[in-house]
């Protein structure tokens, strides 16, 4: 059935105007004023409301093949649905690992069957997530891959990242680079700072992140190749991108919302919901992170959505593994920047939609364009809510928010046309 | 006053009120151990429970004998830290002794933090033995009794902590208290022990063992981990005990009267040399004596009262 949405703020990337959107054949066919109903249209009055492209979230762990029980692609698409989102960007470490074309294309189709969000599976940089041999990008590519990485585990070898940038730009694909020095972090699981002086637990220093950057920056650098730095967590990393960009060279980055809403003050309670990697950093790293949010420094906000089941989370601090989800809390938690008047809804758009859309050559979506698919958001600004376990979509329950009070949330989830999701 | 807390995790969040009056506890409990019988029927028919995840005779050993004193019926269980998600968790094995009607866990554990945890996932009483390089609060307590018997006052008294900070829960426990009794701390140790960001300690940093002896009080030497510290923090065994090690001649530049802690088992020769150990000054087999009336003060001041929460 086709669409009508009335009465709504269109907001894109450039532009924020109040104007109908029609909807035809899973596409955008009009943005106009007063845009009269046929019989056979689902009208839906979106005032007082934002309509926003679909977001897309260019970092997720949806688990699925191998590990289903902490999330599969169809409670990973819910849980995306219910946040706004409607394309996602599943990581590699499945099990088995996604280093080849048909396990990209089973995450591709299964999503596809499901019909909620578009999946372009991040493929594995290297074979198994080893950091020996590539693995078969080109396949991949094929099957839906648009960018390779082995996040979770850095890529260690400088040489084997150098033919990994030359090797994906070579096919037109990008890499994604989880900046970690491994012997620097070594088993430290918070960040290394007042907090970890007080409760005793190992600190991560913020160089094991900048230096990693710096190798990924100069091997964007040696290689020309678009390199694209994953959950950037400290003001080190920050000034090193800026100035990378300032040199013209090809790099682009992310930050999670975790990162820019929360310190590393919240450990002082061993509180395992608050481990993650990269660990939660300082006040003055969060106040950076914002700033390069607003001045473009940083291009996209992704989710870096990690679930884990409750029992492995129920555990010692340092067994507990990292990671928090992060689908469903990433418009009340971005939109608390527009709020905090960091950024605007314009820019909004930008970091969750436009800009990946960019980054990743999606050309069909980030925009309301007449012509692009009909991938849309609309979202109620001013709604409060209490994010608890009805809410929440995703088979794991590990969020510090979870129980706590929110504002801002997607009212309709369009994808191709039809509704995908409705609060 | 009374001491109302269902647990002890930490000294970090007692009042210096809280730690005085167990202290004033265990001053009343060390007469027991003097006496012929040195037992006592306080905690007749209450099942004490140490709970090791890390080996340790020492401390374990300590708490037995004060569980044994009061008459309680202590038993030992140790496990190792390492199990992960599969097999039995933590908090399944703290139920699992729990559900035998125990009235208290002492735990000793690798990973900080982890005594808290089990502390709130449980109804009995939670006495923390040592938890990674978090706390180790008895043993503070009984290195603030012993220095009660020799200096009577805290205020304003000077103390050196020397060697492996970091990793130290020790120092860690000793640091929280002291600052509350009004006690002026000095750290000292290899930059590789000493934690990137000290400012939460609020002490003096020095930069020799000299400055860290000079005009103090009390001298706290901690121990050194050969095994894992000679890895990565240390050159040597021998460059450690030149450069950060006490001896009798170093400890000149001390107050004529201070004392010489450590918190057992020594490294002779490394941290602490024999004619520094063995002085008059060297306190340290007193902290095990008063380490035994510590914890009986802590198992009793907890193991009384029966209902939680
Ligand atoms: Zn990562």
């Amino acid at each position: 059935m086709d669409l009508l949405l009335k009465n709504g703020k269109v907001i894109n990337h450039d532009s924020e105007k109040d104007t109908d959107i029609l909807i035809k054949n899973g596409k955008i066919s009009g943005v106009s004023s007063n845009i009269k109903a046929d019989n056979d249209i689902e009208v839906i009055d979106c005032k007082g409301n934002y309509i926003l492209p679909g977001l897309i979230d260019m970092h997720v762990h949806f688990r699925d093949p191998g590990l289903e029980y902490k999330e599969d692609i169809i409670s990973g698409s819910d849980a995306a649905a219910a946040g706004g989102i409607t394309t996602c960007f599943p990581m590699a470490n499945t099990k088995p690992v996604n280093d080849n074309d048909s396990v990209t294309s089973y995450m591709v189709e299964k999503a596809r069957e499901y019909g909620k969000i578009d999946l372009f599976p991040v493929g594995s940089i290297t074979k198994k997530m080893k950091g020996e041999e590539l693995a078969e990008m080109g396949e991949m590519k094929k099957a839906g891959a648009l960018a390779f990485s082995d996040d979770g585990l850095p890529v260690l070898s400088s040489e084997i990242m150098r033919r990994a940038l030359e090797y994906a730009s070579g096919i037109g694909a990008f890499i994604i680079s989880h900046s970690e020095d491994i012997s620097l972090a070594g088993s430290g699981v918070i960040n290394e700072g007042k907090v970890s002086t007080i409760t005793g637990l190992k600190g991560i220093p913020a160089e094991a992140e900048e230096i990693m950057i710096s190798r990924d920056i100069l091997l964007s650098k040696l290689t020309g190749a678009h390199i694209h730095i994953a959950h950037v967590s400290t003001k080190g990393s920050v000034d090193l991108i800026r100035r990378a960009k300032d040199q013209g060279l090809n790099v682009t980055c992310e930050a999670a919302p975790h990162h820019f809403t929360f310190t590393e003050e919240e450990l002082l309670n061993y509180d395992t919901n608050y481990k993650m990697n990269p660990p939660l950093r300082t006040k003055e790293d969060v106040i950076c992170i914002k700033e390069a949010l607003k001045d473009g420094t940083i291009d996209i906000i992704a989710t870096d959505h990690a679930p884990h089941h409750p029992d492995e989370k129920f555990v010692e601090f340092d067994n507990a593994p990292n990671g928090v989800i992060g689908l469903q809390t990433l418009i009340p938690l971005t939109l608390k920047l527009v709020n905090e008047g960091i950024i605007d809804i314009k820019q909004f758009v930008k970091l969750t939609s436009y800009m990946p859309s960019v980054i990743s050559g999606l050309d069909d979506r980030g925009e309301i364009k007449e012509g692009k698919i009909a991938d849309i958001t609309v979202i109620d600004p001013e709604k409060t809510y209490l994010y608890d376990k009805n809410i929440n979509k995703s088979k794991a329950e590990n969020s510090p928010l979870l129980g706590s009070g929110l504002q801002g949330m997607a009212l309709y989830t369009i994808k191709n046309g039809r509704i995908v999701y409705e609060s | 006053m009374s001491f109302k807390r269902k647990d002890l995790v930490g000294l970090k969040d007692l009042s210096a009120e809280e730690i005085l009056f167990i202290l004033g506890t265990a001053e009343k409990f060390k007469e027991i151990g003097k006496r012929d019988v040195k037992k006592v029927p306080t905690l007749k028919g209450r099942t004490v429970v140490n709970l090791f995840f890390e080996p340790s005779t020492r401390t374990r050993t300590s708490f037995e004998i004060a569980g044994k004193r009061l008459s309680a019926d202590t038993i030992n269980f140790s496990s190792s830290s390492s199990s992960t998600s599969k097999g039995e968790t933590l908090i399944d094995t703290v139920k699992n002794i729990e559900s035998m009607n125990t009235d208290v866990f002492v735990v000793r554990h690798a990973f900080s933090g982890s005594v808290k945890f089990i502390a709130e996932n449980t109804c009995a009483r939670v006495v923390n033995a040592g938890d990674g390089t978090n706390e180790h609060p008895t043993q503070a307590l009984l290195d603030l009794l012993t220095i009660k018997e020799h200096k009577k006052d805290f205020a304003n008294l000077n103390v050196a902590i020397i060697g492996d900070i970091t990793h130290s829960r020790v120092a860690r426990s000793n640091i929280w208290a002291m600052q509350k009794l009004g006690m002026n701390i000095k750290l000292f140790g290899p930059k590789t022990m000493m934690p990137a960001h000290p400012e939460p300690f609020g002490c003096k940093i020095c930069s020799s063992i000299e400055e860290a002896l000079e005009n103090t009080d009390v001298v706290m030497m901690l121990r050194i981990q050969m095994e894992r510290q000679s890895k990565t923090l240390l050159p040597s065994v021998k460059e450690y005990s030149r450069l950060y090690g006490l001896n009798a001649e170093k400890m000149k530049l001390a107050k004529k009267d201070a004392l010489i802690m450590h918190p057992g088992p020594i490294n002779r020769g490394v941290e602490l040399a024999s004619n520094a150990a063995d002085s008059a000054q060297s306190v340290i087999l007193e902290q095990v004596e008063n380490g035994v009336a510590v914890r009986m003060a802590v198992l009793y001041l907890l193991g009384i009262k029966t209902e939680v929460k």
